[in-house]
């Protein structure tokens, strides 16, 4: 090392000039980004719940599904600290597994919704004529949709499970991706760029997968994270009217709707999931804005 | 003007039209068997028969699409599998209510929105602005059917300002109301505070300043006009987020509206009743929309021209 101080640092030097370089606009959204207090406590706030969900069995003190009725609405102390429900199960670790099940809904609905969205927006803007027409057309139509309604005429055909929420939930989602990457698409087509593609010949396919969607990517990443919690929220709904996930899965709607009858007298087992929905959404809420302020500040709702 | 109106009338005859499609879709792909629903134990073939001629079944999809389309226009949606009584008059009944708590929703909103939006943009990044701000970041993220409970436990059990659930009367609508309204009132307050800082930005606001007018003055006389312009057609497009959560507040509170009887109508696998229903809440939220456009050209003329390219 001591031999060859001076080729380290020259290395050194290239490598922050490079860095510099190349890593401008992100470092300063970074920059933009880490400024913005709130946006970092949701971040953290997320990592957190989702070490939660991956590490809830070592986490978690009790076994979430194990009833015993001797132990029935234990009031929150320092052996159960949430208290437990009219089962007896210990109300913490229920919600530490129902982490679970919201991250999840979160996730996936919103992810196949916006891969959805993002094909048939790209499909319109790009051909436009009379398959944008039928398209939109399908889109206004689902977005007429009070959400929560269309959600329970899926759920009604298809029978209350969880899969079947992933469904309903995309089902409801795409209309609002596929409008906004329409609109970059029919923006983006004329640009200088994609005209030279297509003029050497390039397909039709490839140019929308390869120059149209990159160009949508900050608007998608930022609709992602801000529709995290309205999936949440839904799933919770769906639950909580009992046609969303079954018992005995430990769904937070789903805890909320079953101490709602023992409000009076165990509030806990009725509230503190509440509360773990509330941060959850909350913190993707903080998290979302924070997000669309760096990455898209044209995009408002 | 009067054309611009007329066009957007004719543009959403085929979005309920192809809304109601969806929905039958949705409900008639079930293979479920709705008579034996209907008669339970008292299951004779031949009535079954009978019955299902009488109701279409047997017809092709397309064939009871056409005809449920034509009897709703003439507004018969069919009979309830489980009440057995028309879906339009069980509608009706329910629609009073479900309007009654969604006006005090909506006004409820604004009361809050309007007032802590412009306070906000005011006093811009002061205590007041973030706590406004939270306060309805807080509503727009908790979730209603919790929200509903808490107030129950506190305002009713604890508190006893008001009664828990049932629908005698006025007092019995304004936990539900506040309950629902504080979502949209989040929604109201962060647009309003966003609109109002942009047109404070503009040359006429620096003008009035620079004459020497009173801040104040200068928020209420110039500013407050233009920015209050997107935010009155928000109001109509609260349509279809106070329905939804409307099915919601309803469960809880025990009130008698159109959310309650879609719920039931799940839980009872009574599909002409959630069809109908469904259909009525979307042409609601239609009609909103049609009315947020209207006013929105109304009061802005600008608007016109900038659709008429698109």
């Amino acid at each position: 090392m001591s031999a060859n101080v001076n080729g380290v640092v020259t290395e050194e030097w290239t490598d922050q000039d490079y860095e510099v370089e190349m890593g401008n606009g992100w470092k300063e959204l970074g920059l933009n980004f880490v400024q913005n207090k709130m946006a970092v406590i949701g971040g953290v706030i997320i990592i957190l719940v989702i070490a939660t969900a991956l590490f809830a069995p070592f986490i978690a003190p009790y076994d979430p599904y194990k009833v015993n009725l001797k132990l029935q609405f234990q009031e929150p102390s320092a052996q159960f600290l949430l208290g437990t429900d009219m089962y007896g199960r210990d109300v913490l670790s229920r919600i530490i597994y129902g982490s679970r099940i919201s991250l999840l809904i979160g996730l996936v609905p919103t992810l196949i919704s916006m891969v959805i969205g993002a094909i048939i927006g790209m499909i319109a803007g790009y051909y436009r004529g009379k398959i944008d027409f039928i398209l939109m057309s399908i889109s206004d139509m689902v977005l007429s949709f009070p959400s929560l309604l269309l959600a329970m005429v899926v759920m009604y055909t298809l029978g209350a499970s969880l899969i079947n929420i992933f469904i309903a939930l995309s089902v409801i989602g795409w209309a609002q991706t596929s409008r906004v990457v329409r609109a970059q698409t029919m923006s983006l087509k004329n640009k200088e760029f994609v005209e030279a593609s297509r003029a050497i010949g390039v397909r039709d396919i490839v140019i929308m997968f390869r120059h149209i969607l990159p160009n949508c990517i900050s608007q998608l990443i930022v609709l992602f994270t801000l529709n995290i919690p309205s999936s949440i929220l839904s799933e919770a709904s769906l639950s909580f009217l009992g046609i969303g996930a079954q018992p005995p899965a430990s769904s937070w709607g789903l805890m909320v709707s079953n101490g709602k009858e023992y409000l009076f007298n165990a509030p806990w087992v009725t509230i503190s999931p509440g509360i773990a929905i509330l941060i959850v959404v909350l913190a993707f809420n903080f998290f979302g804005d924070g997000l669309r302020d760096v990455l898209d500040p044209h995009l408002k709702h | 003007m009067k054309r611009y109106i007329l066009k957007k009338l004719i543009v959403s005859v085929p979005v309920i039209i192809g809304v109601a499609l969806i929905t039958f879709l949705l409900l008639n792909v079930v293979p479920g068997d709705p008579i034996t629903l209907m008669m339970k134990e008292h299951i004779n073939p031949d009535v079954v028969k009978r019955v299902s001629a009488e109701m279409h079944l047997n017809d092709p999809a397309y064939f009871r699409f056409i005809h449920f389309l034509w009897n709703a226009l003439r507004g018969d949606f069919g009979i309830s599998y489980k009440l057995n009584r028309p879906v339009s008059e069980l509608l009706l009944e329910a629609f009073p209510n479900t309007l009654a708590l969604a006006v005090a929703a909506a006004v409820v909103s604004w009361i809050i929105g309007i007032p802590a939006g412009i306070l906000s943009a005011i006093k811009r990044y002061s205590f007041l602005d973030n706590f406004f701000m939270g306060f309805s970041l807080l509503g727009v993220s908790m979730p209603v059917f919790w929200t509903g409970l808490l107030f129950q436990y506190i305002f009713s059990l604890k508190l006893g300002f008001f009664p828990i659930s049932g629908f005698d009367g006025p007092e019995y609508l304004i936990m539900p109301a506040i309950v629902l309204g504080w979502s949209s009132a989040g929604t109201i307050a962060r647009l309003t505070r966003s609109n109002l800082l942009d047109v404070m930005r503009n040359d006429y606001i620096r003008t009035a300043r620079s004459k020497g007018i009173k801040e104040l003055k200068v928020v209420t006389n110039h500013a407050l006009k233009n920015s209050l312009l997107p935010v009155v057609t928000v109001m109509a497009l609260q349509v279809s987020g106070l329905l939804s959560g409307a099915v919601i507040t309803e469960s809880i509170f025990g009130i008698p509206g159109i959310g309650r009887v879609a719920v039931d109508a799940i839980q009872n696998r009574d599909m002409p009743l959630l069809q109908g229903s469904v259909i009525l809440t979307t042409i609601l939220v239609v009609v909103g929309n049609l009315v947020a456009d209207i006013l929105y050209s109304y009061l802005d003329p600008r608007i016109k021209y900038n659709k008429k390219e698109a």
